[in-house]
């Protein structure tokens, strides 16, 4: 064997991250904008570069993907009988370079406008996350030898940029499995540790699923939850949660950025009040971390929810914030070793966490640029369907957003049509149909949305590898089904002719 | 070299198993999403338009309300001797599937008798849709909608009887 150590992947043969980048086809061979590995650009020039964009890792891994798979492609799966006939179908799958999409093949994959969901895995953290897979993969808790101490010295390092993100010590992170288990320990682990004296808490209506399920779960065991209505602009009232804040009030949580409507809180007010008061602030940052500069002094904060795959890291990590000073106390959900200082039981899972904290130190040094950036492709597509498709409706305030969420109602078109029309895109739709009961959203229904709006509403996620392009494609898209939804729908039809539907008795059976 | 061969065979039903996946996928990708009939109804909608509502021979029935997600409009052209539906026309603001099936019933009375067509069931429509538990509302609507018409052709020809007389 002429090479020495190597590992197969897949199909692709990796000796080292060197080999990796000496293998890319020229620069002249490839499109425009994936010339090299990008690195990030630094500090603030002016106004913000939208050509060449940091080029989208699925766009980089497309480009590639073929030419790896092309190699050795026969002698690796020839090994595993079982996988035989699967792999004749994709390999066709893979000729064709097409997708079958809702009952539809398309050629090569939707574009990604749901970044709210998911976010792809930025490529410099896949790069930081591989070593501790294949040959650093000790136990963090391991004592005893090197491939322990290692571990905890990435483990710990990774600790320190999640905390320097956020402005908080590293003593006070813990890390999880996700924001769902944040959430579940910082309300039920607060609530019940501070069972005898405090018996109440504070949270609104557009909070994540988690939260709300959690609040239940705890009315259940006897304390008393205030859901706060929030206003037509999503923002909650402060007068009313300060009136609503009672002498055994435990935990008021407000999320940072609402995951639905992009909507921002006002962190640092919610946070004096409960300070006045002396009441622990709870918020869910999943959606706020790395895309708005947060401070957990500044803000008051006193647990924070953190998560990883949404900000270009891996899926199944997350971190909790639990303040030190006033030491917040939890009771812990998981129990186990007592690993994470009691609070998390459970090993911790080394290259998640290494990716973790490689997503939060390219956040902080690219936060700037990526919200320029992305405010200007969400102004870009904005005007662009605002152009051609009137009656747009913008959910949520305008004023205090994050750009990377744009959560819009077409009058008149209903949103899961819209999205079996929009093939080709990837988005979501806070529509009933689309939900497993035939309920409209709750976010937008608490935002006072009217039913009909509610079902007809489409959110578009913008993100660091959005490319103008895709959003040019998405706005091309976009107009084109509405245009020729509304003209099969019986509602645009009588409201151009001037009838008001809100007068006509509907017949419902 | 051993090592080499080792990692090849370690990995070697990975990558397998990764070539399964793709068309596991697919194959719930089908089985989730919509029925070739209903995406075809939707890509390629027959008989979108609109009669006129004050038309003699023109019924018109719309049926489901905003607050649900769904509407339908159908229209139906009625040959006053015969009895028979020459034609017609709807408009629906629903889900696909809901446009699927306002479309397969728009279709199916074409050229059928005023009192057969009562006897369209959902379930035939939902059948030919492969629809879904979930979505037998929209064929309900559908069945409605077409009730709906009927009843407003028959209601205008008794007024304008009536009229006569």
């Amino acid at each position: 064997m002429k090479d020495r150590t190597a590992l197969r992947i897949g199909s692709t043969t990796l000796r080292s991250r060197k080999y990796l980048i000496r293998r890319l086809p020229p620069p002249h061979q490839l499109p425009s904008g994936l010339a090299a590995i990008p690195k990030s650009p630094r500090g603030g020039a002016g106004t913000p570069k939208l050509q060449p964009s940091p080029p989208s890792a699925m766009a980089l891994s497309r480009h590639l993907l073929p030419h790896f798979l092309r190699r050795g492609g026969p002698a690796v799966r020839a090994l595993s009988t079982a996988a035989a006939p699967a792999a004749a179908v994709s390999s066709a799958e893979e000729d064709e370079e097409s997708v079958t999409v809702k009952g539809v093949r398309i050629s090569g994959r939707p574009l990604y406008m749901d970044m709210q969901a998911t976010t792809p895995v930025d490529p410099r953290v896949l790069d930081a996350m591989l070593p501790f897979n294949l040959s650093r993969y000790g136990n963090p808790h391991s004592r005893t030898h090197l491939y322990g101490w290692e571990s905890d010295a990435a483990v710990e390092a990774a600790r320190a940029r999640v905390a320097s993100l956020v402005g908080a010590d590293p003593r006070e992170i813990f890390f999880t499995s996700g924001a769902t288990e944040c959430n579940n320990i910082a309300v039920k682990g607060v609530m019940r540790f501070y069972r005898d004296r405090r018996r109440h808490v504070i949270t609104t209506q557009t909070e994540h699923k988690c939260v709300l399920d959690s609040c239940r779960y705890l009315q259940q065991e006897g304390f008393e939850v205030t859901y706060l209505p929030v206003r037509n602009d999503g923002l909650v009232d402060l007068a009313q949660l300060e009136d609503a804040i009672r002498p055994d009030t435990g935990l008021v949580s407000v999320m940072a950025v609402n995951n639905e409507i992009g909507v921002v809180q006002p962190l640092e007010e919610i946070g004096r009040i409960c300070k006045e008061k002396d009441v622990p602030f709870h918020t869910d940052a999943a959606q706020a971390l790395g895309k708005i500069p947060i401070d957990v002094n500044r803000m008051g904060i006193g647990l924070m929810s953190l998560s990883g795959h949404k900000i270009y890291g891996p899926k199944g990590v997350g971190a909790l914030y639990l303040r030190r000073r006033p030491r917040i106390r939890v009771e812990p959900q998981m129990s186990g070793g007592g690993q994470e200082r009691g609070i998390r039981s459970g090993t911790v899972p080394t290259p998640l966490v290494v990716g973790f904290g490689a997503a939060c130190e390219i956040a902080a040094q690219e936060m700037d640029y990526d919200h320029r950036r992305v405010s200007a492709l969400q102004q870009r597509l904005l005007d662009g369907i605002r152009a051609q498709v009137d009656e747009v409706v913008i959910n949520g305030s305008m004023e205090h957003r994050y750009p990377g969420n744009l959560n819009l109602s077409f009058a008149y078109v209903e949103g899961e049509s819209l999205l079996m029309g929009l093939k080709e895109v990837a988005v979501s739709s806070g529509s009933a149909c689309t939900s497993a009961s035939l309920e409209p959203s709750y976010v937008l229904r608490a935002l006072g949305v009217e039913e009909d709006m509610a079902h007809t509403s489409i959110r578009f996620g913008i993100g660091r590898f959005t490319t103008e392009e895709e959003v040019d494609r998405a706005i091309e898209l976009t107009v084109r089904q509405v245009k020729k939804l509304r003209d099969m729908s019986p509602l645009y039809e009588m409201a151009k002719a001037g009838i008001d539907l809100k007068s006509i008795e509907w017949s419902q059976h | 070299m051993m090592l080499r061969t080792a990692g090849r065979w370690l990995l070697g039903p990975a990558s397998g198993v990764e070539a399964a996946p793709a068309a596991a996928l697919a194959a719930a990708a089908a089985r989730r999403g919509y029925h070739e009939r209903v995406v075809d109804h939707y890509n390629n909608p027959r008989n979108v338009g609109s009669f006129d509502k004050d038309d003699a021979d023109v019924g018109t029935g719309i049926v489901g309300a905003p607050a649900c997600g769904d509407v339908m409009k159908l229209q139906i052209r009625v040959d006053e001797g015969s009895g028979r539906i020459v034609d017609a026309r709807f408009k629906t603001s629903g889900c696909g599937s809901a446009i699927a099936s306002s479309s397969v019933a728009s279709e199916w009375v074409k050229g059928k008798q005023m009192e057969e067509v009562g006897e369209l069931r959902t379930r035939e429509i939902a059948k030919h849709l492969s629809l879904p538990p979930v979505k037998l509302h929209c064929s309900m609507l559908a069945e409605d909608a077409i009730k709906a018409a009927v009843k407003d052709y028959e209601a205008k020809k008794g007024k304008l009887v009536k009229a006569d007389e």
